[in-house]
């Protein structure tokens, strides 16, 4: 139960730390939201930095171009990037963050070796096909269907909420093989070049406004055989692991963030006076504040454990269930204080000289997404109450078949 | 860094746990609880198991051990709602000869940051050989055969016996402000370790039963709306654990971070996560709950005792802020 990081985890921040200070200034500003091209541009641009100057992939393997570093190094790699205000993973979360470990823990060897170095460098951006508009929670009553025709499966179906689909390169898709199989058995995880043939993708406004998710239609797209991870109808098993990436430590940078935007807060809230009485100086504000400060330092102290724990067993636990339900309305939570905090000032999401209006307003929308994307929080506390507590299970009246009545 | 406990750490607890499963099943608290809420004999054992000299150095007798180890054997004391002062006691171990060996009882008042309000609470007086009373002056030790007090008919944990105290006398001074502030803040990673202990046992009481009792034909533990109550007690398990193991390892290692911000903030949601467990432990029980028979009014009562020492909720939000006031200042110093 040791918390101090070793001298080599040291050595490793100093040098990621000078060499953010000199890169991050001047990299520029990310461009636009609505201007995927740049967007793709700019967050594909920062990781090809990343990745020359080593610092890409520090979990994965060496022999994808990763540093193989230790669970701490990567816990030093989050808090350090956080501090230097580099650029957010974005189009690259997929790829680097659940495809590309899903890849490490089951794809073949060739697979390993076409997609994992180019994700590393930057070349190759992914999304995630999992959701369709009647299988999202129970994702496992998808129904996009794979049908084996020779050396392909023709994969005919609608996905939908898929994230950087208009920039992707691929795609980590679920796709039925056997209609006939119990619902669970019948799913394979597909590898799906987003140039195919039949693939038309169209953008969803989110209620940020902005086009961040799209639906995904597939119509008799003939997709190789060996684009399948793991056996064929064995989707479901490598669907968890992917999932317990995405769970997992997939957020820890996001932590970090939060935390400083809770020292922004208290920091207008230190200035802000209303009645010529400072914000700060109103105790109950200010403890809530101090109880929020309290819970993210706890949620970190879970990160590290959650991530030594990973790093004995080799992929996260169901535990990451905990750390995601925690986290994402912890960030509500401090989003809404924030919120309270600014009052009329929330209501413009332009930047208002010396305020954190802007950031906090579309925090806290965005932050809504939340707890419903990757597993919604009712979804989790069903894992939670079922693989960890052992309570019965929901009733399953889909359970056999997937095929629609 | 690897914040996992270790294999020597895992079996001092599966050992204390097995100890105090044994020596403290529910029909023993109940007893307890008729009897004065204390058993001296128990004390010498947990003695005798190291819970006073587990932080004192082994050339003095002690296990040489430190808060990591402290803070998980406090939360084994915790599971089992073990009576008696016993953060005070470890803290005073090397303040305080027979502490150690269990011979000599040492309980505490903790008057720092003013008055409480009210007459003074003293906890288990007639069990302590010895009372320390800390306030922003310092430490200083007392005779509890010297303190005019009256035993108060009903205290709210019933294995947590109190006197009322209008006036103390003063004493003889033991330590300065500042050694008083420090034992203060270890004194607060233990009973964090105790709430722990509470948050733990009362969400496996909660499942245990939710399996077993059944309305409408099932168990009462597969209707959703219990499923997730369990599942948020256990997400405030995990994070009361996170944060009292940090605040022990911060303890142990000042190199690694602030030991003020990490006991409060392990102070704050293990109180948090200790009372909100057994409140839902009560509801998740029905009626049964509401009972004297049903062991979880115990833990809610001491969780309530423990909340309120060494820094209540309020206060540890306060110091929480500051800390967060400071990061926050060094934040617009580093803009301009
Ligand atoms: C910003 C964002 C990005 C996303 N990106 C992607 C992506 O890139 N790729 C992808 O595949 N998907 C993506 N998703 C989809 C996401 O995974 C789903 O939205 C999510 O799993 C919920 O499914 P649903 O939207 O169909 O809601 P539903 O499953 O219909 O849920 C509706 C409500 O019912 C509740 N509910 C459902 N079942 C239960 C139950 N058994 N017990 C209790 N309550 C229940 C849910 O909690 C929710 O509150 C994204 C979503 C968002 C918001």
């Amino acid at each position: 139960m040791d918390l101090r990081y070793s001298e080599s985890d040291e050595k490793f921040r100093a040098e990621l730390r000078a060499w953010l200070a000199e890169a991050v200034p001047a990299f520029g500003p990310p461009p636009g939201i609505h201007d995927w091209a740049a967007r793709r541009l700019y967050d594909t641009g920062w990781q090809q930095k990343l990745f020359e100057a080593g610092y890409a992939g520090i979990n994965w393997p060496r022999e994808f171009g990763g540093r193989d570093l230790s669970a701490t190094e990567q816990l030093v790699y989050y808090e350090e990037i956080a501090r230097a205000g580099a650029p957010y993973i974005g189009v690259n979360f997929v790829g680097l963050l659940h495809g590309g470990p899903t890849l490490i823990a089951e794809g073949s060897a060739e697979q390993k070796a076409r997609h994992l170095p180019r994700i590393l460098r930057g070349e190759e951006v992914w999304c995630q096909g999992f959701s369709e508009p009647s299988a999202g929670s129970d994702l496992a009553a998808l129904q996009t269907r794979a049908v084996r025709d020779g050396d392909d499966y023709v994969v005919s179906g609608h996905k939908i909420w898929c994230s950087f689909g208009p920039v992707a390169d691929f795609g980590e898709f679920l796709v039925r093989t056997d209609p006939d199989a119990p619902k669970h058995r019948g799913i394979s995880w597909l590898i799906l070049p987003m140039d195919l043939p039949g693939i038309e993708i169209r953008p969803l406004p989110t209620l940020m406004g902005e086009s961040d998710f799209s639906e995904v239609f597939l119509d008799n797209v003939r997709v190789p055989a060996r684009n399948r991870v793991g056996a064929e109808n064995d989707g479901w098993r490598i669907t968890n692991v992917t999932l317990r990436f995405e769970r997992g430590t997939a957020f820890a940078s996001e932590m970090i963030n939060l935390q400083q935007t809770l020292a922004k807060l208290t920091a207008f809230a230190k200035r802000v006076t209303s009645d010529g009485v400072r914000a700060w100086d109103d105790a109950d504000l200010r403890r809530r504040l101090g109880h929020l400060a309290a819970e993210l330092d706890a949620l970190w102290a879970m990160v590290k454990l959650s991530v030594c724990e990973a790093e004995a067993a080799g992929i996260p636990g169901v535990g990451a269930s905990a750390v995601k339900l925690f986290y994402t309305e912890l960030n509500q939570r401090i989003n809404e204080v924030g919120m309270r905090l600014l009052g009329r000032a929330g209501l413009c999401r332009d930047e208002i000289e010396d305020m954190p209006n802007a950031l906090i307003a579309g925090r806290s929308l965005q932050s809504l997404s939340l707890t419903i994307a990757a597993g919604t929080s009712q979804i989790q506390r069903n894992i939670i109450s079922e693989r960890i507590l052992g309570l019965p299970r929901e009733p399953r009246p889909t359970a056999e078949k997937a095929k629609p009545a | 860094m690897n914040f996992q406990i270790s294999e020597d750490q895992r079996a001092l607890q599966e050992g204390v746990r097995s100890f105090c499963e044994g020596r403290l099943p529910d029909e023993r608290l109940a007893e307890l609880a008729e009897g004065g809420g204390f058993d001296r004999a128990l004390w010498k054992d947990l003695a005798e198991l190291g819970v006073f000299s587990l932080r004192r150095a082994q050339a003095e007798g002690g296990l040489g051990l430190g808060f990591c180890e402290s803070v998980l054997v406090f939360a084994e004391l915790g599971r089992r709602a073990a009576p008696g002062p016993l953060a005070w006691s470890q803290l005073a171990v090397s303040l305080i000869d027979g502490v150690a060996e269990g011979e000599v009882v040492v309980g505490g008042l903790d008057l720092t940051g003013g008055a409480a309000l009210g007459p003074h609470l003293l906890e288990h007086l007639d069990h302590v050989d010895v009372l320390l009373v800390m306030d922003d002056a310092g430490l200083r030790r007392l005779d509890p055969n010297a303190i005019e007090a009256r035993p108060v008919e009903v205290p709210l944990d019933p294995l947590t016996p109190l006197h009322r105290a209008d006036s103390l006398p003063e004493g003889e001074w033991l330590a300065g402000p500042d050694e008083a502030a420090r034992l203060r803040i270890e004194g607060a990673a233990l009973l964090s370790g105790q709430l722990l202990g509470i948050a733990e046992t009362t969400l496996l009481m909660a499942v245990a039963f939710a399996k077993e009792r059944e309305q409408f034909g099932r168990p009462i533990g597969g209707f959703q709306a219990l499923k997730h109550l369990m599942a948020d007690m256990f997400v405030r398990q995990e994070v009361a654990r996170s944060a009292v193991y940090a605040a022990g390892a911060t303890l142990d290692d000042p190199l690694v971070g602030s030991a003020p911000r990490a006991v409060s903030a392990a102070k704050l949601v293990a109180s948090e996560a200790a009372l909100a467990n057994a409140h839902a432990c009560i509801q998740i029980h029905g009626g049964m709950g509401f009972t004297w028979e049903v062991p979880a009014h115990y833990f809610l009562k001491r969780a309530r005792v423990l909340e309120c020492c060494f820094g209540g909720s309020s206060e540890h939000a306060d110091e929480s802020a500051r800390h967060l006031a400071e990061r926050a200042e060094a934040l617009v110093a580093a803009r301009a």
